[in-house]
Order: structure tokens, then sequence, then C-alpha cells
């Protein structure tokens, strides 16, 4: 990938991320932040393709490690922010 | 699999992501927009172990063990957490994500230079990543000890302390410089190892009402840093999901500041302006007026209007239900009833909706501060339940302490108020409140739930 490729991504992405939640209510400040949280976790495919590729005792026990910490930031942070919602939704149904 | 089916894949997964946070700002479609951000993750995690770029697969089942242990720590924790405790557990997961994508980092950084001279563009990926992922991942831990009150939640400032950290950071800064110039192995672990101290010097001395902020801003922090080791990688998911909550953590930390009264410099940069605090050398002598369950079912009985205002304290207490059996009682007496709900009630913001929202409290009943002030005035009877820092008159009137400029509850406006807490112990924030010395406030002693049951029992007889 080109080096402009890259910023090209980066620079739109930033104006994505602004746009999509610059009108979230008080009331789903912290489901967004766990939301989000969630989504990083995401680098569990960065450390799977470093984890895939390690030689070394070194390498592969800190990116088995990194894979580990991402697996839990990702699945927990998706669980615990559908737990927060369902509660939300279930006060919605018996309106 | 075929390179432009896995890229496509890939983008399928990064406009999930961004679904994911659209959603996520309306309450309608939040829980729907979560479950598709979780589904372009599940896709991403498998898809990565057919990624046409690497060709040697070395370690598929330890990998594969790996995933399920992580799923096995992290989804019992997610699902057996108690309501109260959730943002600390925000905070930790958060602090595991950076630590994941400092450790992705430095590994990459390994296998590159025994291949050969990693680019400098590739080096400087990697510094920023191993920085902040590093800073992230302990600041989180010392959030996480200060929101479970393992450490104490006021600033930790000492003398000093202001030079100790900026010397951190320079230090940090110059062994960066150091491993771009000559790309060994050595500066990179030793930066490492001060990026690690200095998250926990940033943190230290942000007091606990800050707190939320804080993990906001670690969490956006975290999300650079993913987008940075997606730039070292070479993956363009790595690099839209990072820079994504990158920019709506930083949206979001600056809107929670906002709602909070607080400016944002100057949380972050408390560590150079706060001062030790000089412990108030006066014993307080002056009597507060305490109440008793009944005294509280009759004024509450007699009242046209009245408002509780929740906080930390209720949620401790377990005390929802009760709240609401008492606000139901009220209601089919023909009192008016509203919860005044400050934005940063509990721990962070909208973190009292949640907790009510799982008692079932009528949504329409839930009034937000700027709407709830104006009627405060009209209001007979305020019952405070377990909130401290939110109704303080010294966030308008006291220059100075940890909370001054944060807008507040307007509750000496209403004709009564009644505190419901355990003992005189300050909030949070650790700082007296005026109030409760007001002639027209009484409290009333003892576990919220508790009390709140006696009252509703009291109310019942009548």
């Amino acid at each position: 990938m080109t080096t402009m490729a890259i910023l090209t991504i980066f620079v739109l992405s930033i104006f994505v991320g602004f746009e999509v939640v610059s009108k979230v209510s008080t009331t789903l400040h912290t489901p967004l932040m766990s939301g989000a949280n969630a989504i990083h976790g995401i680098i569990l495919v960065g450390a799977i393709l470093v984890a895939d590729k390690a030689t070394t005792g070194l390498e592969t026990s800190l990116s088995i490690i990194a894979v580990v910490l991402a697996t839990i930031n990702m699945v927990g942070g998706f669980v615990v922010t559908d737990r927060m919602l369902e509660m939300f939704k279930g006060k919605g149904g018996k309106k | 699999m075929n390179a432009n089916l896995y890229a496509v894949i890939g983008l399928g997964v990064a406009v999930s992501f961004i679904l994911a946070l659209k959603g996520l700002s309306a309450p309608k479609t939040a829980r729907r927009g979560n479950q598709i951000g979780a589904i372009g993750a599940t896709v991403a995690t498998v898809v990565v172990f057919f990624d046409p770029g690497s060709t040697k697969h070395h370690n598929t089942f330890l990998i594969l063990a790996a995933i399920a242990f992580g799923v096995i720590v992290g989804v019992p924790a997610a699902r057996k957490i108690q309501m109260t405790q959730m943002p600390q557990l925000v905070a930790l997961f958060n602090g595991v994500g950076g630590g994941a994508a400092a450790l992705v980092a430095i590994v990459e950084y390994l296998n590159l230079s025994a291949e050969g001279t990693p680019s400098k563009a590739n080096i400087v990926a990697t510094v920023f990543t191993v920085i902040v992922g590093c800073t992230s991942f302990s600041g989180s831990v010392i959030t996480f000890m200060k929101l479970q009150e393992l450490m104490t939640t006021r600033p930790v400032v000492f003398p000093g302390g202001r030079f100790l950290i900026a010397g951190t950071l320079a230090a940090v800064l110059a062994t960066g410089g150091w491993t771009i110039a000559s790309g060994g192995n050595t500066p990179l672990l030793i930066m490492g190892g001060l990026s690690l101290l200095f998250g926990v010097l940033f943190v230290l001395p942000v007091g606990g009402a800050d707190v939320p902020i804080v993990i906001s801003l670690l969490n956006a922090f975290t999300g650079l840093t993913v987008a940075a080791s997606g730039y070292v990688l070479q993956s363009t998911l790595l690099i839209v999901a990072g820079t994504l909550v990158g920019a709506s953590g930083t949206i979001l930390t600056r809107l929670m500041a906002d709602a909070m009264g607080r400016s944002l410099f100057g949380t972050l940069f408390g560590a150079f302006t706060a001062k030790p605090q000089a412990a108030t050398g006066v014993t307080e002598t002056r009597s507060v007026k305490s109440s008793s369950p009944d005294d509280v079912a009759i004024l509450l009985n007699y009242a046209q209007r009245v408002v509780v205002v929740p906080g930390f304290g209720l949620a401790v207490a377990q005390a929802q239900h009760t709240v609401r059996e008492l606000a139901d009682l009220l209601t089919a007496k023909g009192v008016e009833v509203a919860y005044g709900i400050h934005p940063v009630a509990g721990r962070m913001p909208g973190h009292m909706n949640v907790l009510l929202a799982e008692a079932n409290v009528p949504y329409e009943q839930l009034v937000e501060m700027e709407e709830i002030n104006p009627t405060f005035p009209q209001t007979d009877v305020v019952l405070v339940v377990g909130a401290n820092d939110v109704v303080n008159p010294a966030a308008k009137t006291t220059p100075g302490c940890p909370i001054y400029g944060m807008p507040i509850l307007d509750v000496a406006s209403a004709g009564n108020v009644i505190f419901l807490k355990r003992s005189m112990r300050p909030g949070f924030a650790g700082i007296e409140n005026e109030l409760l010395y007001d002639p027209k406030t009484s409290l009333l002693f003892g576990d919220a739930k508790e009390s709140l049951g006696k009252v509703v029992s009291a109310l019942k007889n009548l």
C-alpha cells in the first residue's frame, strides 16, 4: 500500500469517526464508550497475524499473550455493551 | 483465499464498525449497532486465518487455544459483573486492548528487524504504538484500581510530581528518538518500560470524579495505537477501525468533559496544575438535622411534587427497586414524581440511566439536569439517595475545590431536601457538602435500601 493511500484512508476515517458520534445523547455515553472499546479489540486480527508467523520463543510467547488480551478486549467488550443495552431495550418494550 | 475477496470482506467489516458506532449513538438502534459490530469482528477473526498474505502458519493451534482462553476469561467477567462495577471493567478491557496493540507492534518489530532493517516509517509507527499502548495499559490499570477503590480516589499529588511526570515524558520521547535513530531492540524495550511508568504517573493525579474522562481518553488512545499497528502490518481494516475509535473516542471525551463542565485541558494536565491539598484543620462541629422514616413518609405524603436524585450510593445499596416502589406508591397517591439525573451520576456519564433502566424505571420519569433544574423551586421534597458531589454547592461557590465548575442539580431551591446517607463520609470526589448543614435539609442515616423500605411501609400505613 502506498503511503498516500494509507493517509487518505486515515484522514477519511477520522471524519467518519467524528461524524457518526457527534449527536449522541448523554444517556448513551457509557454504552458508546464501551462499544468503541470493543471495536478496538479488532487488534486481535493483528495479534493473530503476528502470532501466525512468529518463529522464536520470545515472539511466540509475546504474540500469544497479545491474542489472549485482544480476545478479552473484543469479546468481553461486546458482551458487556450488549448487557447494558439490553436493559434499555427492556424499558422501551414495557412502555 | 483470493486476495480481492479477502480485501472485500475486510471492507465489509470496516463498514460494520461504522454502522455499529452510528447505531450506538441513538437509543433505538444501539443494541443492533453493537451486534452488527460483534458480527463484523467475528467475521474478521475467522477470515484472518485465510489471509492470502501469510503463507507460514506456525502456531494455529496455540492461537486457537489462546482465543478460547480469552473467551473463557472475558465472557464470564462481562456477564457476571455488577452493573455498579461496570466502569472499571470497561477500563480494564481498554487496558488489555492497549497492551495487546503494544505487544503486536513489538513482535512485528522483532520480526522485521530479524529479516533486515525495518523502514523508518515502520519504526516510527512502532514507537508510537508502543508508547501509547503501554501508557494506555498502565493508565487503565490505575483507573481500575481507583474505581474499584483498591487505592485512594483522591488525586495523588506529591511534591515535585510534575517534574517527575515531565521528566518521564521527556525520557520516553528521548528513548523513542533513540529507537528511531538506532533501530535497535534494547531502546524499544526501555521505552516500553518508561511508557508504562508514564501511564501510572499520568493517571495518579486525576481525581475520582474525572476518572471517566480519562477512561474515555485512553480508549481513544488505544484506538490510535491499533491504527498505527495497522500501518506496520499493512492492514487496512486495523487502520480504519483504530482511527474510527480514535476519532469518535476523542469527540466522546470532549462531550463528556462538557457534560461535566470540566475543561479537558485541566483534567489532562491536572498533574501540572494540582497542588497538594492542605488538610482542612477545622473539625466539623456543626450539627445536622437527622430524621426518621415516619417523618419522611409524612413529608412525602403531603407533597405535590417530589424529585428523586439518585447517586452511586443507591446503586451500591441495590436500592433501585425500592426507589421505584416508593415512586409508584407516591404516584398512586397523586404526587408528581420525577428523577433528576445528573449527567455523571454514578461513575460514568449515563451510568445512572443504565442502573435505573435495570430496575424498570419508566423512561419518561428520568429528567436530565438542564430540564429539571428550573423546576426545583416548585418542588416540595427532594430525595437525595446516595448522591453527594452532584448536588454539592461547593461546585459553584468554592473556587479551587476539585469539582469547582461542574454543573450541579440545584436542589437547594426546593422546599425540603432529604439526604439518605450511610454516614457523614464525603462523596467520591472527597469534598465536604455544605448543603448537609442547611436548615431545610434533613438526613436519614442508614443503608439506602433499608431506609427506603421503612419509608415505603410508613407511607402505606398513612
